[in-house]
């Protein structure tokens, strides 16, 4: 029963947000006041029923009612609960469900936290809002429904992919939808305010926090994904360049992009138009990341679907809202009208810079990742596009925006004296020099890209602590003035100090885990010991394995260094009920320095085949992630960004960029 | 300078790191991508020995031959052309004898290929793209039955 209600709440969500579509539109279009209120009641509404719908489906799965497909194809009884919740976005229909969702949770949020907005603003983002609802609860009902029935129901359910199975994973797709469909808040507000003609300092103030929530969650989601494949898929890889994992990626970069320009329509007036492209671009990106990933045109862990029904669906989507708002921005931007004056290098100047960057580097995963589709469309010849050309590609493109990020934030605006900017970070760039030097010293022979890796991090680490201490004005005033300065920063001059510095860290995990690398692959007997990079590995013995909804093999390894024992661990050889897929567990001692991996593969002719592996510095590259997303969130809580704190009504933008010039 | 003189140094400035940055996309896609093949094109298309490739189809029933070291071969069918492959490690835990499975790498002077890499299929129901549409066009797939014998 409550399934029909979930389902029948899903259609009236439906026709709620074709109302919300329409009426706002039209109100603000015609001036109809209260029409273009209609909007945020619309909005709330359309929240209520899609919860409710959310929650009738996590109940039939909570409670394994089989008699709903959805459930018998994606659960099992015996699954731990967690993994039940989590299975109701670990398939196509319900992964939807949770898309509209959050999309629903953000309009709802634009609608009650609005106020200041002028209304007819207001009307045109939630009828834009509305308008994308429309389109993927179309796309639900009637080519994606969860809630379809199953006669006769089945005893027991097919069980979720046991390698979806895990908690990293569990909150992955919820943190990379919140950042994609907040995206389209963005994308609502770019549309808007082509809609109106008028895109001034108070609209990109409105853009930046969603932006910013965006590449919050963005960030750490892609992250958790690729922390994921790190422990679970068990390759010792954490980025493969996959198609799917370049679809969550490509929106972060344009992401990145539009938080940044968006600062500098919102301080000095300049750079509207290709903003508001940015915005565009972003949710565009996320759409075809959506497209890629659920139309089953690739294949993967992610591809659910293999129904050319629904891809064709999501294809008309996509051409619907990208070439519409592309339509749109082609006849109304050249009316905005276009802001202040900035020398070349400047601040403006700077942030230009690292948008053509950016945009570039996106270009090349974007051609890298589609490349193949296209060749195989128009030749038949089936290739693969791989780690060798991204690195080839998006590492050269990337490298000069590296070099160039802790001096951005130290360049003032309308015109700045890169010569001075270079004299306060001299001894950044010296401590930058200095480990690349140790590591050439101690380290004679190595791969080149060591020492530049090192280099590039600790350059970004110790410019960002710079940046701080210049804002406080270390060395300039007393210590306690000083910290008192430090403390009266706004939060979001810390956010960017954070979020530069944790990519200082992300740089250095992912340059040295790939070059300094060491792994050994050889066959073990219980009682074996092996060494690698200063660790004796000794494979214990083997243990019969039984877990909820598993068994197996599990081996115990013993880890030393030089004679004390580090950690003992297990890697696993699991096989899930009911599929009988294996699955590997790898035997994981993490540490700040490096991680040993172990990874129990089959039986060979005398022993078990194991892979050992240490990974210098892997866990930097989650360790700096956190740090960026701790960096977007305190960003978030800064005073002037904080969504739903009454502010006071702004006069023109200009005032805002005197009233802040510490930063 | 005036706003003019902005412009075109912003559009001059991209223009340039757009045009290298294409240079080296073009250069990076030329060089680095991987062809895809099923052993019988192999042969038929003759892929000299030493080019990298993917190398697609079933892995041969009964094929599967363990050394004492770490390495393993087995054998790759496509219904009309066979060939050995040769890989140093751990196979992936969805490598089954009679299912889909990609090696990637090149053949050596001896006609064996030598893979680095070993993918098989993500889960139960699925075969990689790449080989299901392979094996297709050979005619040795059955729909629903996934691949014949």
């Amino acid at each position: 029963m409550t399934v029909e209600l979930g389902h029948f709440a899903l259609i009236l969500a439906l026709a709620v947000a074709a109302w919300q579509f329409a009426v706002p539109l039209v109100g603000a279009h015609n001036g109809y006041t209260s029409w273009m209120e209609q909007g945020r009641t619309a909005a709330l509404i359309q929240l209520l029923l899609i919860a409710f719908s959310f929650a009738a489906l996590t109940n039939a799965y909570v409670a394994s009612d089989f008699s709903v497909l959805n459930v018998a194809e994606n659960s099992h009884s015996a699954k731990p609960l967690l993994y039940k919740i989590s299975g109701v976005w670990g398939n196509h229909e319900g992964s939807m469900l949770l898309w509209v969702l959050i999309l629903a949770l953000f309009g709802a949020t634009v609608a009650l936290f609005g106020n200041h907005l002028p209304a007819t603003l207001r009307a045109r983002v939630l009828g834009v809002q509305g308008a994308i609802g429309l389109a993927f609860l179309l796309f639900i009902v009637f080519a994606s429904n969860p809630f379809l029935r199953l006669v006769p129901p089945p005893i027991q359910g097919q069980g979720l992919n046991p390698i979806l199975q895990d908690p990293a994973l569990a909150f992955h797709p919820p943190f990379l939808y919140g950042g994609y469909v907040g995206l389209s808040v963005s994308f609502a507000f770019a549309v808007a305010a082509l809609l109106e003609g008028k895109v001034d300092g108070a609209w990109a103030r409105w853009v930046r926090p969603w932006t910013l929530l965006s590449w919050a969650l963005l960030t750490i989601g892609i992250a958790m994904g690729s922390w994921w494949a790190y422990y679970e898929l068990g390759w010792g890889g954490f980025w493969f360049w996959d198609p799917v994992e370049n679809a969550s990626f490509m929106p972060w970069l344009v992401a990145t992009a539009l938080l940044h320009s968006a600062i500098v329509v919102e301080k000095r007036g300049a750079l509207k138009i290709w903003t508001i492209l940015l915005a565009i671009l972003a949710f565009s990106l996320s759409l075809v990341g959506t497209f890629l990933v659920r139309s089953g045109i690739l294949t993967s862990v992610h591809a659910f679907a293999v129904d050319p029904q629904r891809g064709l669906f999501i294809l008309l989507i996509l051409a619907t809202f990208i070439g519409g708002s592309l339509s749109l921005f082609a006849w109304r931007a050249p009316s905005l009208k276009v802001g202040g004056l900035f020398a070349p290098i400047s601040r403006e100047g700077g942030l230009v810079l690292n948008n053509i960057l950016l945009c570039t580097a996106c270009a090349a995963v974007f051609i890298g990742t589609l490349y193949p589709l296209a060749l195989e469309t128009l030749t038949g010849d089936k290739i693969s596009v791989g780690a060798p050309y991204f690195n080839l590609t998006f590492g050269p493109i990337i490298l000069p925006l590296l070099l160039l990020m802790p001096m951005g934030p130290l360049l003032t605006w309308k015109r700045a004296d890169a010569y001075a900017v270079m004299q306060r970070l001299w001894w950044a760039a010296l401590i930058a020099i200095a480990m690349t030097l140790l590591v050439l010293v101690f380290t004679q022979r190595g791969p080149w890209l060591a020492p530049v890796g090192i280099a590039i991090g600790c350059w970004a680490i110790f410019g960002g602590l710079k940046d701080w201490m210049q804002k406080a004005g270390v060395g300039k005033v007393s210590l306690n003035t000083a910290w008192a300065r430090f403390r009266g920063l706004p939060r979001a001059a810390h956010g960017a100090v954070l979020a530069h510095a944790g990519l200082g860290f992300v740089v250095i995990g992912v340059i040295l885990l790939s070059v300094w690398k060491q792994e050994l692959i050889t066959v073990m007997k219980p009682g074996d010991t092996k060494s690698l990079a200063g660790y004796d590995i000794t494979f214990l013995n083997e243990e019969p394995l039984k877990g909820a909804n598993y068994d197996g093999v599990s081996g115990v390894f013993r880890v030393m260094q030089q004679n004390s024992e580090v950690a003992t661990v297990k890697s696993e050889k699991r096989s899930f009920r009911p599929s009988n897929m294996p699955t590997t567990e790898v035997g994981l001692v993490q540490g700040f320095f490096g991680d040993v991996y172990i990874v129990m593969g089959d039986a060979m002719q005398d022993g078990r085949s194991v892979r050992i592996s240490y990974n210098p510095l892997a866990s930097w590259i989650w360790l700096g992630a956190s740090i960026m997303f701790l960096g977007g969130l305190l960003s978030l809580t800064d005073r002037r960004l904080r969504i739903g704190v009454p502010a006071p009504p702004r006069p023109a933008p200009p005032a805002m960029a005197l009233a802040k010039p510490a930063e | 300078m005036t706003r003019k003189q902005t412009r075109l140094t912003i559009i001059l400035v991209s223009l340039a790191l757009v045009a290298a940055a294409a240079g080296l996309i073009l250069y990076a896609i030329r060089d680095t991508i991987v062809f895809f093949f099923t052993p019988s094109e192999v042969t038929e298309k003759h892929i000299a020995p030493g080019t990298r490739i993917r190398l697609g189809g079933l892995v041969e029933k009964g094929s599967l031959l363990k050394t004492n070291g770490t390495e393993v071969s087995f054998t790759v069918t496509d219904g009309s052309g066979i060939m050995k492959v040769r890989y140093n490690g751990q196979l992936p835990d969805l490598f089954r004898e009679g299912q889909g499975v990609v090696a990637e790498g090149a053949q050596g002077t001896d006609g064996v290929f030598v893979a680095d890499t070993v993918l098989a299929k993500h889960d139960e129901n699925y075969m990689p793209k790449d080989v299901a549409d392979k094996l297709k066009e050979k005619g040795v797939w059955q729909e629903g039955k996934g691949a014949g014998p």
